[in-house]
């Protein structure tokens, strides 16, 4: 057990695993020599090389097909995109082709690529810096979509990742790559994809959420439970496929949802939360399923702390849920 | 094979005749004042993010002839598509000095309402169009751009911006094979500022140069030595007249050097050698057209110093009023998202009116 940060999690899984395993290669805009932007690549450049660590050049289709080429034939590439808002470039390479090669070859092909980004807002990124795309790719099918909020879950998460015989679209809250700390297992625990995590008990409404939201749902169950109302948390971890179970499990229990994420509100990861409630577990609501996200605008720079949820917009839709 | 380079601006602070664009006494010391006006810029960019008074700064310090020289070529009715380094070139198109500055603040002195982080300014009026920070993404839309005014018959050229780094993306290749295509009035200016964040143009492409893909699309490419202002105006200004007499397109890069790191959120002392630096200083642009206005009598001492003192002093009164400006109000978050506000943004513009209600 060490206490460290969620990117050093993070780059403690990716040193742990390519020593591991000499399949897993690194690629990416300035991961190498500069360590990565937000350093989750530090001295790996220099511990297994320029031929692991990749310095790519200025072209995310590229770097993503080139891996997903890379991973027909046997190795295990980590690709990074520097930020999720600039994952769009590949777009195509995704969605067309990591995302069906298992299918469309039925099973001859397969590409266990993971795909590593710094998603979501919180540090005054503005429109391109801030951006929480996970409907697209949970909306793909054949795609892993993952998102850490603990150091430990970060470590254990990316080595299951990167595990994988599927590809992982793995979203790193970049929010909290320095503000959370916490202690961390030592090499070799895993932490399975697919599996939920129950942050705190409660018995009167159920938040579900991930990624950076966690603490804003752990600050309002807080808070509610001042005024005498048990909140139980559950922090997806793996977005897609999800741990069905988990959530299902405890709105049965508490008869009340509120789902907490930072994407759009539309269409977003909570709106197929919601219908997955009301269609598995209708006869326990004892009110609406909730939803606590950003506007349904582009992501904004001056009003971030606006369009972010926080704990108060959190309580008022446990509030609501409660007094329905 | 390698495409020459063109330089005016000769170690002795002499032009070589054969290039030199002719400006007039006025030109050039104009040129001069806006050099100097985007380095008190980027002096004071990088101390208000420092001080925190900003979120965020991005400079194009050692760059300012590549910027200038080529701002300085275009013409009324021309289109600027710029990357987030180009203030100097939007600065040159008449976008207002107050405004640009009131966009790193992202108040109400924004006219663009706080929508997007500092250096991602526009102008419509001065047909400056949004920046974006996703690499390159400007340059096919300046084909399109270039394509209408084709179709309408206007003779304007319009320009894209874009860094080494952005000449690896499939935007680049589309956009040069598109205006090559279709012959449309535009010139791509990269600055090759020899890096992009840490990566080195050499990791960038294995051409002998950028300018030299430039014939693969079938298009001329023009090398020039972007800390030059004179060759780097000469250069766009013939570029650009190819283009608006229906000459078609042309790619011209600059070859600069960037002397600050990327950004503010960036320290380029971990992949770059302080010596390489060193000796890219010892090339300022802005020192040596200085060198050679000095030459022609039309600049001393006492008068180079009292420019720079004159732009610090417009960008220090420029701040001081865009830093009391208002924040921007909390229901603009929703506005501008469609030309009519639909139903679901009426309804979230009342949550950010009654926060208790969302
Ligand atoms: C598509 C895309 N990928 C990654 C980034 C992150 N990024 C911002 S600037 C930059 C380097 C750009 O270098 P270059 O094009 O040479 O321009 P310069 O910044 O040197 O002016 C990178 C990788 C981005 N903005 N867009």
């Amino acid at each position: 057990m060490a206490t460290m940060t969620l990117v050093q999690a993070i780059h403690d899984a990716l040193g742990e695993e390519m020593e591991r395993d000499p399949r897993i290669v690194l690629l990416g805009e300035d991961i190498g020599k500069n360590g990565g932007v937000f350093r989750a690549t530090e001295g790996l450049w220099e511990r297994f090389g320029a031929e692991r660590v990749i310095d790519t050049p200025l072209a995310e289709a590229g770097i993503v097909g080139m891996a997903i080429g890379m991973a027909l034939d046997g190795l295990r590439p980590v690709a990074e995109i520097q930020f999720a808002d600039f994952i769009y470039p590949a777009f195509d390479q995704i969605v067309s082709e990591l995302a069906k090669f298992r299918y469309r070859s039925a099973g001859q092909f397969t590409a266990p690529v993971v795909i590593r980004a710094p998603s979501g807002g919180g540090i005054k990124g503005g429109h391109y810096h801030s951006q929480s795309p996970e409907a697209y790719f949970i909306h793909t099918a054949g795609l892993n979509v993952v998102m850490p909020s603990t150091p430990a879950d970060a470590k254990g998460l990316l080595a299951s990742a990167m595990r994988d015989p599927d590809p992982v679209i793995f979203l790193e809250p970049k929010a909290l790559y320095r503000t959370a700390k916490g202690e961390v297992p030592d090499a070799g625990s895993a932490v399975p994809l697919g599996k939920a995590r129950i942050v705190r008990k409660g018995s009167d409404v159920t938040v579900v959420t991930y990624g950076a939201t966690v603490r804003v749902a752990e600050e309002a169950a807080a808070q509610a439970e001042g005024e005498g109302t048990a909140v139980e948390v559950i922090d997806l971890r793996t977005l897609w496929p999800m741990d069905i179970e988990a959530v299902i499990g405890s709105v049965e229990k508490t008869g009340r949802a509120v789902v907490l994420h930072e994407a759009p509100r539309t269409c977003g990861f909570g709106a197929e939360l919601a219908a997955l409630i009301q269609e598995k577990a209708f006869l326990h609501l004892k009110a609406p399923v909730a939803r606590v996200t950003g506007f349904d605008t582009p992501f904004p720079y001056a009003l971030e702390k606006l369009y972010l949820p926080d704990a108060r917009r959190t309580r008022n839709a446990i509030a609501a849920a409660l007094s329905f | 094979m390698e495409l020459p380079l063109r330089v005016v601006l000769r170690e002795d602070g002499s032009a070589d005749p054969e290039l030199d664009p002719g400006l007039d006494d006025e030109a050039l010391r104009i040129l001069f004042r806006k050099m100097a006006l985007l380095r008190a810029l980027d002096e004071k960019g990088l101390n208000l993010q420092r001080a925190g008074r900003i979120g965020f700064y991005i400079g194009a310090t050692g760059q300012e002839a590549a910027e200038i020289g080529s701002g300085f070529a275009l013409e009324e009715g021309d289109w600027v598509f710029p990357s987030y380094r180009d203030q100097g070139v939007a600065l040159l198109q008449g976008y207002p000095l107050s405004e640009l500055i009131g966009q790193l603040f992202g108040n109400s002195s924004d006219v663009t309402k706080g929508r997007q982080m500092p250096n991602h300014w526009c102008d419509r009026a001065a047909r400056v169009v949004s920046v974006s920070s996703p690499v390159a993404t400007q340059l096919p839309q300046a084909v399109g751009t270039a394509y209408a005014a084709k179709l309408r018959g206007e003779k304007i050229a319009v320009i894209g911006y874009f860094g080494d780094g952005g000449s690896s993306t499939g935007e680049f290749h589309a956009a040069m094979n598109f205006a090559g295509v279709f012959r449309t009035p535009n010139v791509f200016f990269c600055s090759n500022n020899r890096y992009a964040i840490s990566l080195p143009v050499a990791r960038q492409t294995a051409a002998a140069s950028i300018a030299a893909k430039a014939a693969a699309y079938g298009i001329p490419g023009v090398r020039v030595d972007g800390n030059d202002v004179l060759a780097v105006f000469r250069v766009t200004r013939d570029a650009l007249e190819r283009a608006r007499a229906g000459e078609g397109p042309t790619l011209i890069e600059a070859l600069t050097y960037r002397i600050g790191s990327h950004s503010t959120s960036d320290d380029a002392t971990r992949y770059r050698p302080a010596e390489e630096v060193e000796a890219w200083r010892g090339k300022d642009p802005i020192k040596r057209f200085a060198a050679h206005l000095k030459q022609r009598g039309l600049l001393d001492d006492p008068e180079e110093k009292a420019v720079f003192e004159e732009a610090r002093e417009e960008v220090r009164r420029t701040v001081a009023v865009c830093e009391a400006a208002p924040p921007v109000p909390p229901e603009s978050l929703v506005e501008d998202v469609y030309a009519e506000m639909p139903w679901h943004l009426e309804e979230q513009r009342e949550w950010t009116r009654m926060p208790e209600k969302r």
